[in-house]
């Protein structure tokens, strides 16, 4: 076993656990909160990814993915806030 | 010589990101309430997110730039959209756990009453 594969489980562990949060989260908010932790580790886990397969290209897509779930947290506080 | 220090340097910010990442969904179980799950779900993942992707530049040099723009970015947004959400989830009723006496209810009920 690969040293980086012990560091894609560990990834996949906080995801899945993060997961079941918002899978059974009992208010709104903490599956917003839930859904902005993945976008995070779901980053992290693309920068990753993209030094085991050596492609430099999922590095710009993991910057765009990480502006937009900036972006859909902070419309998702705005709706919950009431002021969209 | 020098590149096998920055090998050994990248593996630890790697480990040390995981585990962090991994103390973070920890947290977001185990904790109580949303606001400690706010809490511990983001100042820990901002650290370990950027831990992990500081670790890939150092054992990709010629990657470093991109990669530094991008844990620079995390810093600057993750903690920002925290604070989006624990405001709006306060405003839109969520109680704090075990709350003992609530002050943001008299300032919430003034800035209803001025509009």
């Amino acid at each position: 076993m690969n040293i980086i594969d012990v560091v894609i489980l560990l990834i996949g562990v906080s995801l899945f656990a993060s997961f079941i949060r918002f899978l059974k989260g009992p208010t709104m908010s903490d599956r917003a909160m839930a859904l902005d932790f993945m976008s995070v580790v779901v980053v992290s886990l693309m920068v990753v990814l993209s030094f085991v397969f050596d492609r430099s290209i999922y590095l710009d897509v993991a910057m765009v993915y990480a502006l937009i779930g900036f972006v859909g947290t902070v419309i998702i506080g705005r709706y919950l806030e009431g002021g969209l | 010589m020098f590149l096998t220090v920055m090998t050994y340097m990248g593996y630890l910010l790697l480990f040390i990101g995981c585990f962090f990442l991994v103390v973070s969904a920890i947290g977001i179980l185990r904790m109580p309430d949303l606001y400690n799950r706010l809490q511990a779900g983001t100042k820990a993942s901002t650290l370990g997110a950027m831990c992990t992707i500081m670790g890939i530049g150092f054992l990709h040099p010629a990657w470093w730039v991109k990669c530094f723009l991008l844990s620079l970015f995390i810093l600057m947004t993750n903690p920002l959209s925290s604070s989006v959400l624990a405001r709006a989830s306060l405003r839109s009723g969520v109680k704090p756990y075990k709350l003992v006496v609530n002050e943001c209810e008299r300032y919430l009920n003034e800035e209803k009453g001025d509009n």
